[in-house]
């Protein structure tokens, strides 16, 4: 178990490297460097003057050595500087981080449990109509786009119905109080919820339903029967644990595709998170807070692929055999 | 509603005990438009402390037998479409669902072929035995565990209490069938229903666990169903023996008796088709009996062996061969029953 | 050892396993309800894309009336858009360029995870192991966020984007392509062409690709799916491209309209869920038709 650890910690070492180079590379791609930057905000600036701030800012060093040089800052925690934030760009990512983890845990939460149950509930009914009609609404979340069921619901709950606020994650001027601001922040993010979690309330869903049927048909689980277990005792104790693997994997991977990836229910919505940032900065053409970004979110999913990973070696003793 | 009278026609109430399972006329169907029988007419009784062995190829119905004792038939592909299943005077079609659990892993516990397919992966050894013991015993926390230590101590699993926290795909395959065997044994059955206990292993690790059997039968009392097609092991263990053919008991008898004059040319086939013992000088050479077990739904009327045996006649397609009446050896259910010697060309 | 006096063909031949038939395959794929759906569903758009041209000759930018007309309201049938263009016409266009997207990119991935996942698998060792964390790389940085910061470095165009898309999604090809390979690699027939004295570049493409290419097929459905989806996304943020009208272009022109004139948003949203329904359930039938022993049970 700890040589498989040390292998799999040494993997994401490579992985975050290799993210950096990428990270480099396309920073080079981008036309125009920091010195241009400059020079469009001050208006004209001579030619002496930017070729000077370039030597100062180790602009034009050899590409190895620059390369180099960036490696050193990011995993020092310097991703450069955020002119329209006038702060540096892991500032910015990091107050902008707390809102997209809160929407990435409540939809984690609401889609596993909601399409677990469902996904159980139709393979008890497993071909059945219950289990038909389940699967052809399954089906349809399936097929729907996150921003596209973020704007339905936007339109039929903010915007007809008024039940929910419009955008932003807080009402301003509203009661102070940790009480009265937990409620108020829990009716922005109702909406931004629902829409991150339906699609994955599908697969969770359609996952746990193929994975029930296919370990309610294992040997265990008639031992288990000839055991004298109950039938909610089958499926609870024995079934339930073997089935949920997959969903634990898929899991791992929602909360990676989430972070970075809720731009545009972020932006749908007006939540201060990273993805909005994200957004922003792609239209303001503020490559190193853009790039910034996808660096912090890069890091933070090795950690969650990394926490999964051990979190499923702990349910599943079988893993260490297979590596 | 009726109470059971025992059936077994054999039975001689004074030098037997009344038996305590008793099948008689089982009948198992497939469900369905069109059902087709997967087991017909199909009777054996078991005494206390007694081993029968059900053999057959595979597909005979041997397992479905077992399965249908403890209710465990897929509910939506088949059922029970007539006969009575007795566990000492109940009839257990009587039973509520309740009664039925606390009947399976209490009363009649069960054995399989593939103990790591049997045993769940994510849950320790002991966890599987104190479940077990929960159920049936009501014991709880360490007073489970000391007894979860005992019974594997029973099944003569070495460093017992280290084996409780270990995951099943860490046993030997011989190991794991130990731990089934404990786990069977955690409810104190009266019967124990062994289906294939032996057929993944290991030839010596199956001798091991069937002396183990034996041992656990003269140590409890226990009963026990074997059902196999390993016929060294049945040699082994049997006190009697049922031989099934596509889904009918053709031929049952003291085990002995089979064994040295099977009547049955199903059962003679099966018999020759082993070699006996090891590769003795002058033993007598393998034989294969033509053919394959029908499909349920493809039955050949009259005799089902009819297309495979070598003494069919006319008479075999017209008329399905029936069970006589009560021998003291071995009895088969065919119109031209006899000896090897008697119809020497047999085979 | 029987594979030294006989020809190198008939070898290689008769130890590769027989293939499932492929018309049967797709008579069992196509026979299910899913599989009619799927294809009846994907028709619709096929047709649209194809007949765009015929029923809609001035293109999807032309102004026919009023804006803001509601569907049923004026001469177009869905309706006009905040300029007064035809959300009819837009809708018939849009689909060519969403079949477009999600064919070419889905075809690009393909190539590139197919190639990738198959020399890792194939070779072993240390090129799996860089070839793997490569992958590895471009599949943990957040894929959306990833297609974004392309397209914008880039400019978007629709080359861009459609680049930007297979970039990003064909490290799940890799995988599977590279496990596949690991099984196949170690049948007979491949180790018989190896005894022979095949080059290492004609066992992989003659061999092992064409063997272990199924389960890749299964997934290709939902790579030209998600590529339609992305590419919607990526125009509903603005980021599509400016001379192309796409089901996400018109997305993006009514969402600021949202309030008084729901459908213009509403409708593109409605093809494209349409569209991607059609993909999976092609895909849930196909994969059913390549794993028939889960379809029951």
């Amino acid at each position: 178990m700890g040589h498989y650890l040390r292998n799999r910690l040494l993997q994401a070492v490579v992985v975050i490297l290799i993210i950096i180079v990428g990270n480099f590379i396309l920073l080079n791609a981008v036309p125009g460097d920091l010195v241009d930057v400059l020079a469009g905000r001050g208006g004209d600036m001579d030619a002496d003057l930017m070729a000077s701030l370039r030597a100062r800012f180790g602009l034009d060093d050899p590409l190895p050595i620059r390369l180099l040089d960036y490696i050193r800052n990011v995993l020092t925690g310097n991703l450069g500087y955020s002119w329209p934030h006038s702060q540096p760009v892991l500032d910015v990512v990091l107050q902008r981080l707390p809102a997209t983890t809160l929407l990435v845990i409540l939809s984690v939460i609401t889609s596993v449990f909601i399409g677990t149950l469902t996904g159980v509930f139709a393979a008890r009914k497993a071909h059945k109509l219950t289990d038909v009609i389940l699967s052809m609404v399954v089906l349809v979340c399936y097929a729907t786009p996150i921003f596209l069921t973020a704007l339905a619901l936007m339109l039929i709950f903010s915007v007809q119905l008024g039940w929910f606020p419009l955008s932003g994650l807080t009402t301003a001027g509203a009661e102070e109080g940790i009480l009265a601001t937990a409620a108020d922040m829990g009716r922005h993010l109702v909406l931004p919820v629902v829409s991150l979690s339906l699609f994955y309330v599908a697969i969770y869903a359609r996952l746990s339903r193929a994975s029930m049927l296919q370990v309610l048909t294992q040997d265990y689980v008639r031992t288990a029967r000839a055991k004298g277990v109950s039938e909610r005792g089958v499926i609870l104790g024995h079934a339930l644990r073997n089935a949920l693997l997959p969903v634990i994997t898929m899991a791992g991977l929602q909360i990676t595709e989430l972070f970075g990836g809720a731009v545009l229910t972020e932006t749908i919505f007006g939540l201060p998170g990273v993805g909005r940032l994200a957004y922003d900065a792609v239209f303001a053409r503020n490559f190193p807070l853009l790039l910034g970004i996808l660096i912090v979110c890069s890091f933070i999913i090795v950690i969650v692929n990394l926490l999964v990973d051990l979190l499923y070696m702990k349910l599943d003793p079988r893993v260490e055999l297979t590596k | 509603m009726t109470l059971s009278t025992p059936i077994c026609a054999s039975a001689d109430p004074v030098s037997h005990p009344a038996p305590i399972l008793t099948v008689s006329d089982l009948r198992i169907e497939t469900t369905g438009p069109q059902p087709a029988a997967l087991l017909e007419s199909v009777s054996f009784d078991i005494r206390p402390g007694e081993t029968l062995a059900l053999v057959g190829e595979s597909g005979a119905g041997k397992s479905l037998s077992a399965l249908a004792i403890l209710g465990l038939l897929p509910p939506d592909a088949m059922r029970v479409a007539a006969g009575q299943i007795h566990l000492g005077r109940t009839d257990l079609a009587t039973l509520s669902a309740r009664q039925m659990r606390a009947v399976r892993g209490g009363r009649v516990a069960m054995i399989f072929q593939d103990p790591l397919g049997c045993l769940n992966p994510v849950l320790t050894v002991g966890r599987q035995i104190t479940e077990a013991l929960r159920l049936h015993k009501g014991l709880r926390g360490a007073a489970a565990r000391a007894r979860a230590v005992e019974l594997l101590e029973l099944v003569r699993i070495p460093e017992p209490r280290k084996r409780l926290d270990e995951y099943p795909h860490r046993l030997s395959g011989g190991m794991r069938q130990r731990v089934m065997i404990a786990i069977a044994l955690a409810g104190e059955p009266e019967l124990l229903l062994a289906d294939e206990p032996t057929t993944a292993l290991d030839v010596t690790i199956s001798t091991q666990i069937i002396t183990l059997l034996r041992q656990l039968q003269a140590d409890i009392g226990l009963s026990i169903l074997m059902i196999t097609h390993d016929l060294p092991a049945v040699r082994m263990i049997a006190d009697r023996v049922a031989v099934m053919y596509s889904g009918r008991i053709v031929e049952t008898g003291i085990a002995d008796a089979v064994f040295a004059a099977p009547r049955h040319p199903y059962t003679q086939g099966l018999l020759s088709a082993r070699p006996r013992g090891a590769i003795a000088a002058g033993a007598a050479p393998l034989t294969e009996i033509p053919g394959a077990v029908p499909q349920p739904n493809e039955r050949p009327s009259g005799c089902t062996f009819r297309p495979r045996c070598p003494r069919a006649s006319a008479l075999c397609a017209q008329e399905r061969p029936a069970m006589p009446p009560a021998t003291s050896g071995s009895k088969a259910a065919c119109h031209h029953a006899g000896t090897s010697t008697d119809h020497a060309r047999a085979f | 050892m029987t594979a030294m006096d006989t020809t190198p063909d008939t070898t290689a031949a008769k130890a590769r396993p027989a293939r499932p038939p492929r018309f049967q395959m797709l008579r069992r794929t196509l026979g299910t309800p899913k599989g009619i759906a799927g294809l009846a569903l994907l028709g619709i758009v096929v047709a649209m894309a194809a007949l765009a041209p015929i029923l809609f000759p001035m293109g999807p930018w032309a102004m026919v009336g009023r804006p803001y007309t509601w569907p049923g309201d004026g001469p177009a049938l869905l309706g006009t858009d905040v300029l007064g263009r035809d959300m009819t016409a837009a809708m018939f266009w849009g689909a060519q360029i969403s079949l477009l997207v999600g064919l070419v990119s889905a075809s690009v991935s393909l190539v590139i995870g197919i190639a990738v996942g198959a020399c890792a698998g194939y070779f072993g060792g240390r090129t799996d192991a860089v070839l793997m964390r490569f992958t590895d790389a471009v599949q943990t940085v957040p894929s959306f966020l990833f297609t974004i910061v392309i397209v914008a470095v880039a400019s978007p165009t629709i080359h861009s984007i459609v680049l930007a898309i297979s970039l990003v999604s064909w490290p799940a090809v890799a995988r599977l392509m590279r496990a596949e390979v690991l099984s196949v690699k170690k049948r007979e027939f491949v180790q018989s062409c190896r005894i022979i004295g095949m080059t290492d570049l004609r066992i992989i493409t003659t061999q092992v690709i064409p063997n272990a290419l199924s389960p890749v097929i299964v997934i290709a459905s939902v790579l030209v799916a998600t590529a339609i989806i992305t590419e919607a996304g990526l125009a509903f943020l603005g980021l599509g491209d400016p001379n192309v009208m796409s089901w996400g272009t018109m997305i993006n022109l009514g969402r600021p309209a949202i309030r008084t004139a729901w459908y213009i948003a509403l409708i593109p949203g409605g093809f494209v869920i349409l569209t991607v329904l059609a993909l999976n359930l092609l895909g849930d039938a196909i994969n059913d038709a390549f794993n028939p022993h889960l379809r029951k049970r």
